[in-house]
């Protein structure tokens, strides 16, 4: 059954990513899941002040999520708000697996996502290029994390929603995975579904996303070598 | 680091500069338009390396009790941490409160949105328009791609529409262009020792002394000055500058 | 034996399995997971007889202990100076590394003052604790001349093995040079416009092989 925009149940908005977007910044990237754009900075690792902050084993990944005032319908108030505060938590926890932070002891890695662009999926397209900004800092890691949300309308499940979708669907789960293990680093929902149909729509998310996860390669792979 | 400030003052006695460009060049300027699609106008503006963004969003709400007739311009600036490593968290610190004051003074001083059009009902109901500008890669002379980029998106923005029986505003209808009457360009210039440079990268901007920003209308007049820096300007340092932002001003506008 | 996966000198990210057998090493940048060795980080894979290693294309750099650095004087405190090396920590320049006697009630500012650019080297590195040390016979304070940036991860090509690539550089630009491991480079004299431009050449064919050669020629010698 065709969706609203004609896409398939399965199938993601049209992706964009590109890496090295922020001369500044250690390494960067920008990720378009449709009409919703990312952009994501890394810094460091560098010093962290102050002292008590440092932890004696390892690097702390400082996330800061921040959505641009214009890049809603309503314009949004600049500034962190509960929900972009929330979003900077679970994004940090959603990255952290997956990065060698033993490495750099008492040192933060700055990494900071602003979304320019938002119709539905922000968080995961933050995570999507938070990933590549710092496979493009250099910074070492186990893998990389891929992120979609699915949801559920009219009866099917579908991935990759858009702003319209968001507002009817009977849930709605934003997934983040380390692709080479499955493993999963990020997982919320929304919703009320029988538990078989929660455990259907986490393994249709990792599924789908695999699109995702060979754009971000490909973005980095461009930016290296040519 | 000071060793890098004294090459750069030396060479600046010989007129040079450490990208070998004139006193009074700006580097490569790209403008691209709306290209926000949430954004009822908005711009993305390249001077270099620096990368600006800025959007333009309207809604609906009281005028100011002193200006029943006139719709309302409310203007911000962000300075993301994405941007800079010397940009942090937390609320808006003295430098983007200043660009953003400075960006307003040229839009608002130039007349360029014409506000009694923007009103729907004298003394309750004016159409607000908010410019944010958010940096995206801070390399130098933030003020001029913030205020280059304000005028590229409210050049190119559509109003969305007001349902009057509703009361609320139909962003799924953006058709009418904003009324923009005038174009005015910001033109900074850095004091370092006794040269005025145009369009500082970082490394210039850590020597500089002080600077000034004129912001110049179509017609050559002046709507905004802003002197900003610990120095003191002689006041033919300052006609010199005004000079220079009128001519340079012009330059700047071909590109709209 | 089993084969790399991947070629040498080919380009990996993380994540990227390079080798699936137990007969070969993980070197620097690579990691053991079951019976694969992946790589950690963006860059190009090496083998040296049974060990595979990434050599990174981007790093903030890791201070070695003996590394030459530039640093900046970021803090005067009593009994020493905290050093800015452009790493994840600041380094500790101790009053005991420094080669003059310094009595401890004396002006410290006088031998080093904020701002201040030092040619030191790394004397100890532990847990993120890093003390720096300007007893070496090159250690400077730094003064005139201008400082440039390259990729650490750049570093070991710009000296070249046993200085081949630094010591061209220097025979036909005739600059004074001071190459920090840190990725800042400090020259003088000399002609800097060929310096750089030799640079920039450096910064984009990294991995060139012939590099060498390639910048002999375009400094004006021959290779």
């Amino acid at each position: 059954m065709k969706r609203q925009d004609g896409r398939n149940a399965n199938e993601i908005r049209p992706i964009v990513i590109k890496a090295g977007v922020i001369e500044q910044a250690q390494g960067s990237a920008m990720v378009s899941l449709g009409n919703t754009r990312a952009i994501a900075a890394v810094y460091g690792p560098r010093a962290l002040f102050p002292k008590h902050l440092q932890r004696p084993d390892k690097a702390y990944l400082n996330t800061v999520y921040n959505m641009v005032p214009f890049s809603t319908k309503e314009r949004n108030r600049p500034g962190p708000s509960r929900r972009s505060n929330e979003i900077s938590k679970v994004t940090r926890h959603a990255l952290e697996p997956a990065i060698f932070l033993e490495e750099f002891p008492k040192s933060e890695i700055f990494l900071c996502i602003d979304i320019i662009e938002a119709n539905a999926g922000t968080r995961t397209a933050g995570i999507n290029a938070a990933a590549v900004a710092l496979a493009d800092a250099g910074i070492p890691m186990r893998d990389f994390v891929t992120s979609i949300a699915v949801g559920k309308v009219n009866g099917e499940y579908i991935v990759d929603m858009t702003g319209k979708e968001e507002e009817v669907t009977h849930c709605d789960l934003p997934v983040a995975f380390m692709p080479r293990t499955k493993k999963i680093t990020l997982l919320q929902m929304d919703g009320d579904l029988p538990q078989k149909d929660v455990k259907e729509l986490i393994q249709f998310a990792m599924k789908s996303a695999e699109e995702i996860y060979k754009k971000q390669k490909e973005a980095l792979r461009k930016r290296w070598t040519s | 680091m000071m060793i890098q400030n004294s090459y750069i003052l030396n060479l600046l006695k010989e007129g040079k500069r450490l990208d070998n460009r004139k006193i009074d060049e700006y580097r490569k300027i790209k403008i691209e338009k709306n290209p926000i699609t949430q954004a009822e106008g908005s711009a993305r503006i390249k001077i270099g390396n620096t990368e600006v963004l800025v959007g333009v969003k309207m809604d609906v709400g009281e005028p100011f009790p002193d200006k029943p007739e006139d719709g309302v311009l409310i203007t911000n600036a962000e300075f993301s941490p994405l941007a800079s490593p010397n940009f942090e968290t937390g609320p808006p610190r003295e430098g983007s409160i200043e660009l953003a004051r400075v960006v307003d003074r040229g839009i608002r001083e130039s007349g360029a949105i014409d506000t009694k059009k923007l009103c729907i009902k004298k003394k309750e109901k004016v159409w607000m328009v908010f410019v944010d500008v958010q940096i995206l890669n801070h390399a130098g002379n933030l003020i001029d791609a913030a205020g280059l980029g304000a005028i590229v998106a409210l050049l190119n923005a559509k109003m969305p529409e007001y349902d009057e029986k509703e009361e609320k505003v139909n962003y799924e209808k953006k058709t009418q262009p904003l009324p923009v009457k005038s174009n005015p360009v910001p033109v900074t210039q850095s004091k370092v020792d006794s040269t005025f440079l145009i369009d500082t990268n970082l490394e210039e901007e850590d020597v500089a002394e002080g600077r000034i920003t004129i912001t110049t209308k179509d017609d050559g007049n002046i709507c905004s000055i802003q002197k900003s820096g610990s120095s003191a300007f002689t006041l033919d340092e300052i006609t010199k500058a005004i000079d220079n932002s009128i001519n340079k001003g012009k330059e700047l506008r071909k590109l709209l | 034996m089993a084969e790399l996966l991947k070629k040498e000198r080919e380009f990996v990210m993380p994540g990227d399995e390079l080798v699936k057998s137990m007969d070969f090493l993980p070197g620097r940048n690579t990691f053991r997971e079951g019976d694969s060795i992946y790589s950690k980080r963006l860059g190009v894979v090496n083998l040296n007889g049974r060990v595979v290693s990434v050599i990174p294309l981007n790093i903030v750099y890791m201070p070695k202990v003996n590394d030459m650095v530039l640093g900046k004087i970021e803090e005067v405190q009593p009994n020493g100076w905290v050093v800015d090396i452009n790493s994840a920590n600041t380094a500790w320049l101790p009053l005991s590394g420094v080669r003059e006697f310094i009595d401890t009630k004396s002006d410290l500012t006088r031998y080093y003052d904020i701002g201040d650019m030092i040619y030191g080297k790394i004397a100890q590195v532990s847990q993120g604790s890093v003390h720096i040390s300007m007893q070496d016979p090159r250690a400077r304070k730094l003064k005139a001349g201008r400082i440039v940036k390259l990729n650490p991860a750049k570093i070991p090509r710009l000296i070249g093995k046993a200085g081949s690539m630094v010591n061209v550089i220097k025979k036909y630009t005739d600059c004074r040079i001071n190459i920090g491991q840190n990725g800042l480079i400090w020259i003088d004299d000399g002609n800097q416009e060929l310096f750089l431009r030799a640079l920039k050449l450096i910064e984009d064919e990294t991995f060139t092989e012939g590099l060498t050669d390639k910048v002999t020629e375009l400094l004006g010698g021959k290779s």
